[in-house]
């Protein structure tokens, strides 16, 4: 688990990327881990079906701050058909291995949301799919 | 890695102890010594706890107030002594000691009977703001099935209760419910402080014991609590059996809680009188396995005694104090008083930007168990302005050499978030 907190993961906790809020986004979602309460909050501008701009913000823990920092480089330009289809590996490709079965819902938090954004509805966990 | 100021040389009296746990003497999967430090949330088991659990399911399997046979009677004794053994532990008398599954359902026991028979609209329910949510949540519930307010009895920034206008608080107040020790903090209630003045004002008083039970030594009479809730996970016993003491006069007059078997006087096909406190409050077959454990568990305590686990814990936290200090010029931040006798073997902090869930996960690599988050006080968390904490707590089998290791793993914490 140590293994897991590499500068570039850090350097993300630090410095998100597309860290904060879109002026008018097309489809959003938020939520928490209710086990530490980490948040995270994901707001999408769509044109055309895909993914031109987003944003997340939320607070808590390096994991779930970096792998949505992460996420939210990965999505850009994708078809928003194709980010409700994102599967865990997504983040797990992201952030790399080493994650503790305990930790798991911190890395998966913000896919998650990002992909309740994208179906419009609350997404099961990735990890329990 | 493991630098440490100085290796004290481990008394032997807590040696003997130490080896009495035997997960203490389990490496963890990474073959790191186990160094427990989360004794808040719950307590490791003596192996004479652990074999009387042992003892009752190989030995004299029965149920209880029933049988005649042999292992009947004997299962029927060891659970009513250990009543005993319970009443003799906080000074109560055996029928003030009723058996739930833990503290939660102790404090819901009162909030349902007492509370619900009590209270009327317009009256007031004064907490304070260090209380657990199951000391918390049952009360709000209260408060809105009988119109009841709740008060809060303010804490300042370093968790201290301040009782400058505890009086007007408590003007109007039927009852009172206070924790004996902040879980978060460590901080201990001034109890003798406030009980007398809320019976002055004509209230009734709850005490949340399942901090204090486990490590202060508990005169109900001297307290003049009416009712105290404590749970045996957090005090060597097992889980799923705690203790609600209260007043005889008060039990007495209280609706039951459950209804059922065993709790009963005489039934007929419409109606039903009910038996004496505590048997009143213990419908359906009891915990008892458990509830026969936790009287070993406090034979274990009062072996040790009560306040040789006080003088530990206080000269272990100062101890601790002291190693955390170190990391002070690095961000780390301690959250409560920072005085050892204020507090009860808790210790509440935040080291620089790390997040606590990756300060226990860090520290986890190293054997070193801690808590981090919001330790069931989300609103005392949102009135201090933080998010979560790291929680270290220690109990009678802990050792100076379990601080050293969680200043170990704040070192390494330091280095991998270069902090
Ligand atoms: C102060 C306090 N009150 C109540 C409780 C609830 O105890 P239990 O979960 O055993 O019912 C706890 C346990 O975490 C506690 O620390």
């Amino acid at each position: 688990m140590d293994d897991f907190y590499r500068d570039y993961i850090l350097d993300h906790y630090r410095n998100p990327r597309n860290f904060g809020h879109l002026e008018k986004p097309d489809v959003e979602a938020e939520d928490l881990n209710p086990l530490c309460g980490d948040t995270i909050r994901m707001e999408l501008n769509v044109e055309g079906g895909v993914v031109r701009d987003v944003k997340f913000f939320g607070k808590g823990c390096a994991i779930s701050q970096a792998s949505a920092s992460m996420l939210t480089e990965t999505i850009k330009g994708m078809k928003l058909e194709d980010v409700a289809k994102l599967s865990k590996d997504a983040v797990l490709e992201n952030v790399g291995i080493g994650i503790s079965p305990t930790r798991m819902k911190c890395a998966m938090l913000g896919l998650r949301v990002l992909k309740s954004a994208a179906i419009g509805r609350l997404a099961s966990w990735p990890d329990e799919e | 890695m493991t630098q440490t100021l100085r290796t004290p040389a481990l008394d032997p009296k807590l040696a003997r102890i130490i080896a009495d746990f035997p997960i203490l003497a389990r490496p963890t999967s990474r073959g790191k010594r186990l160094v427990y430090l989360d004794s808040a949330a719950t307590s490791q088991k003596p192996r004479a706890v652990i074999q009387a659990l042992v003892d009752y399911y190989e030995q004299y399997n029965a149920n209880i107030h029933r049988g005649v046979y042999e292992i009947a009677e004997r299962a029927t004794a060891e659970f009513e002594a250990a009543r005993g053994k319970l009443a003799r532990f906080i000074n109560a008398d055996m029928h003030e000691i009723i058996w739930v599954r833990n503290a939660t359902e102790a404090i819901n026991l009162v909030a349902y009977t007492w509370g619900s028979t009590n209270l009327r609209a317009g009256d007031a329910i004064l907490l304070t703001e260090l209380e657990h949510h199951s000391d918390l949540v049952p009360w709000q519930a209260l408060a809105q099935r009988t119109g009841a307010q709740l008060r809060f009895i303010p804490a300042d920034e370093r968790g201290v209760l301040v009782l400058d206008d505890l009086d007007a608080l408590l003007d109007g107040c039927k009852l009172v419910a206070i924790g004996h020790v902040s879980n978060t903090l460590g901080t201990i209630a001034p109890l003798d402080a406030v009980i007398p003045r809320a019976h002055a004002a004509g209230a009734v008083v709850v005490v949340d014991g399942a901090q204090g039970a486990p490590h202060l030594r508990v005169d109900v009479k001297a307290l003049d609590a009416d009712f105290y809730a404590f749970s045996g996970h957090k005090m060597l016993g097992p889980t799923g059996i705690g203790v609600l003491y209260g007043k005889r006069a008060l039990l007495q007059a209280m609706p039951p809680f459950d209804y059922g078997g065993d709790m009963i006087h005489r039934v007929e096909y419409r109606d039903a009188t009910f038996a004496e406190p505590p048997w009143k409050f213990e419908a359906g077959t009891s915990n008892i396995a458990d509830a026969i454990a936790f009287g070993v568990a406090t034979d274990y305590l009062e072996n040790v005694g009560m306040d040789w686990i006080r003088e530990h814990e206080r000269a272990l936290t100062a101890y601790a104090f002291e190693r955390l200090s170190e990391f002070e010029p690095r961000g780390l931040a301690i959250y409560g008083p920072r005085d050892p006798a204020a507090t009860s073997g808790v210790i509440s902090f935040n080291f620089a930007d790390v997040h606590p869930h990756d300060l226990a996960s860090i520290l986890d690599t190293e054997g070193v168990c801690i808590r981090a988050g919001h330790h069931c006080t989300m609103p005392l968390m949102n009135k201090m302005g933080w998010s979560a904490t790291a929680r270290a707590s220690f109990y009678l089998y802990n050792s100076e050499a379990d601080v050293d290791a969680l200043a170990a793993g704040l070192e390494k914490a330091s280095k991998v978030f270069k902090v």
